[in-house]
């Protein structure tokens, strides 16, 4: 197990990637310049605040256990009880940490559907708030040893359900309840700099090997589900199935998305693949432990086509999902989930672990639909639970210290309203020459006679 | 004295200045700008939503020059940032009072 060990503690460290830096690239190419440093600081922040929180009480009230989830069968567990990480030992911090790292992403995802617009402060506080509320509730559901998968089982390797139909079933909802940018969707402005998005997607990507390859768990220890030869079997056959299938998943997506995009707009973009990206990386996190090899092309292909046409749906619906956190997360988690149902086979590893709640693999792999009726209720689960919740959060936050900055700023840009910074000064005219000032409140010292050095 | 003043295709810029500092322009004042006429803009597609890029990417040249060589320096700025196709750009002349040369006070012809 010493292997394992050391698998994770890198698992980890690749997860905490996936946010800061990546999520934030990803997200903040895409938005105007004058807004991209609010942007990646809903990751940084996100980071911040939520991993605090995480180890003062989520792991308690989402596992509440020294290891795993302690199974306690019921809806929440107690936040108090291991507070601080109290009783945890630390042969187990790094499955505190991972999990951790689960957290801040989800809660950073969501930060795509409102970019632009929001309070600082409004942030913190609802990252708090959605955490405490939504996440390590439903992590406890799912992955804890809560009710409902106590009670319902479902398929779910490494947080379709619990990262990304609950980031994308949130951002759709905090969108609405914080309604429109000024001027959407005529004057947003395109992307700014589609260089930082590839960069994002791409260490999403090898991240993403962390978040999925990652979230093995072991059925050979302890347990009566002896369908591997040993603990070492189980390590390498299953490692080697996830990480086959988050890859061949993810490059099947970014041509489908491709694809689409040449049929429909007659060019395929940089944007699309990078999206498409996303949208297979999505859709393969609940199913790499499921499918087969070829399974896991199809789920990939699939989520990026869908995924390429989900996003014009926003402006049908006039709805401000700014970065397209619903027509990718909760289209390519939804998606993801649903297609076990048809493409779960028992000779994969989570198969071979005897985790299939039908017993019978999918629809086209000789099972029945009872498979996809336990997949469809794991989504309901969560799609429910999060909107209800978010809405409650989002709107107590609209009344008491409000979500948006002033038009005004919000035009102006946020990241000086908000931040009091701007992120370019490629001409080197704005603080510097120009700007007639130079650096007015520290003490500089004397600038040395330039006699010479300009031609 | 006349100011010339050219916006011409950015990839032309380089044969541009080449070709007046062979006819003897000592020098010039280059900006980037964006503007459009008959070429328009154009239209982009991210994720699914065109926008409608309205300015064009152009390069500026402005010389000052004795009134005799000015008939020149156009003809070459036209000759040499010609393509052919639309978006070309435009050069024109306007008529200049003084010049003084910063650094020693010359004026006029004798500061260009």
């Amino acid at each position: 197990m010493d292997g394992y060990y050391a698998w994770m503690i890198v698992a980890t460290a690749l997860v905490l990637m996936m946010t800061t830096p990546a999520l934030a690239l990803f997200y903040g190419g895409m938005t105007r310049s004058k807004s991209v440093l609010n942007m990646m600081m809903m990751s940084y922040l996100a980071m911040g605040v939520v991993g605090l929180v995480f180890v003062l009480w989520g792991w308690s009230e989402g596992w509440g256990a020294d290891g795993v989830g302690n199974g306690n069968g019921d809806l929440i567990a107690s936040p108090f009880h291991m507070f601080g990480l109290h009783h945890v030992s630390p042969g187990n911090y790094i499955y505190v940490l991972f999990q951790l790292t689960f957290a801040v992403i989800t809660a950073a995802l969501i930060s795509g559907s409102i970019a632009d617009r929001v309070k600082v402060s409004a942030w913190v506080v609802f990252v708090v708030a959605w955490v405490t509320l939504v996440y390590f509730p439903i992590a406890h559901n799912v992955w804890g040893g809560g009710w409902f998968y106590t009670h319902f089982p479902n398929l779910d390797y490494a947080g379709g359900t619990v990262v990304h139909i609950n980031a994308g079933v949130a951002g759709g909802i905090l969108a609405l309840v914080i309604g429109r940018r000024v001027g959407w969707p005529k004057d947003v402005g395109r992307p700014h700099n589609l260089t930082l998005t590839m960069i994002g997607a791409g260490l999403l990507w090898t991240g993403w090997y962390g978040f999925n390859v990652g979230s093995i768990v072991f059925t050979t220890v302890g347990s009566s589900k002896q369908g591997w030869g040993s603990v070492t079997d189980q390590f390498m056959g299953e490692t080697g199935v996830t990480f086959m299938n988050t890859t061949v998943a993810t490059m099947a997506a970014m041509l489908g998305w491709l694809a689409v995009e040449r049929i429909v707009h007659g060019k395929a973009t940089s944007l699309g693949a990078a999206s498409g990206v996303v949208a297979g990386l999505v859709a393969i996190t609940p199913s790499c432990g499921s499918v087969s090899t070829v399974g896991a092309m199809a789920v990939g292909a699939i989520a990026g086509a869908v995924c390429a046409m989900a996003i014009g749906l926003k402006y049908k619906l006039g709805l401000d999902d700014s970065l397209d956190v619903v027509g990718v997360h909760l289209t390519g988690g939804i998606l993801g989930a649903l297609l076990i149902g048809f493409l779960g086979t028992t000779s994969s590893p989570q198969g071979i672990d005897g985790l299939f709640p039908s017993g019978g693999g999918g629809l086209l792999y000789g099972g029945n639909a009872n498979l996809l009726w336990h997949q469809f209720l794991g989504v309901i689960f969560t799609v429910v639970w999060c909107g209800v919740l978010t809405a409650v959060i989002g709107m107590a936050i609209k009344y008491t210290i409000g979500w948006r900055v002033s038009d005004d700023d919000e035009v102006d840009g946020i990241d000086f309203a908000e931040h009091g910074e701007s992120a370019y000064d490629l001409d080197g005219r704005s603080g510097g020459m120009l700007a007639g000032t130079g650096v007015v409140a520290a003490a500089h010292p004397k600038t040395e006679s330039r006699e010479g050095a300009m031609a | 004295m006349k100011l010339v003043t050219a916006v011409v295709k950015p990839h032309k810029w380089d044969d541009v200045r080449e070709a007046l500092e062979t006819f003897g322009v000592t020098g010039m004042t280059v900006s980037e700008v964006s503007g459009y006429g008959r070429q328009k803009g154009h239209t982009e597609v991210y994720r699914g939503a065109e926008y409608d890029i309205a300015l064009v990417p152009k390069i500026r040249i402005e010389v000052v020059a004795d009134d005799g060589d000015v008939d020149d320096i156009v003809g070459i700025i036209a000759k040499t940032a010609q393509t052919g196709r639309i978006g070309d750009g435009k050069v024109w002349v306007t008529p200049v009072e003084t010049i003084v040369r910063v650094r020693t006070g010359d004026r006029d012809a004798a500061a260009l």
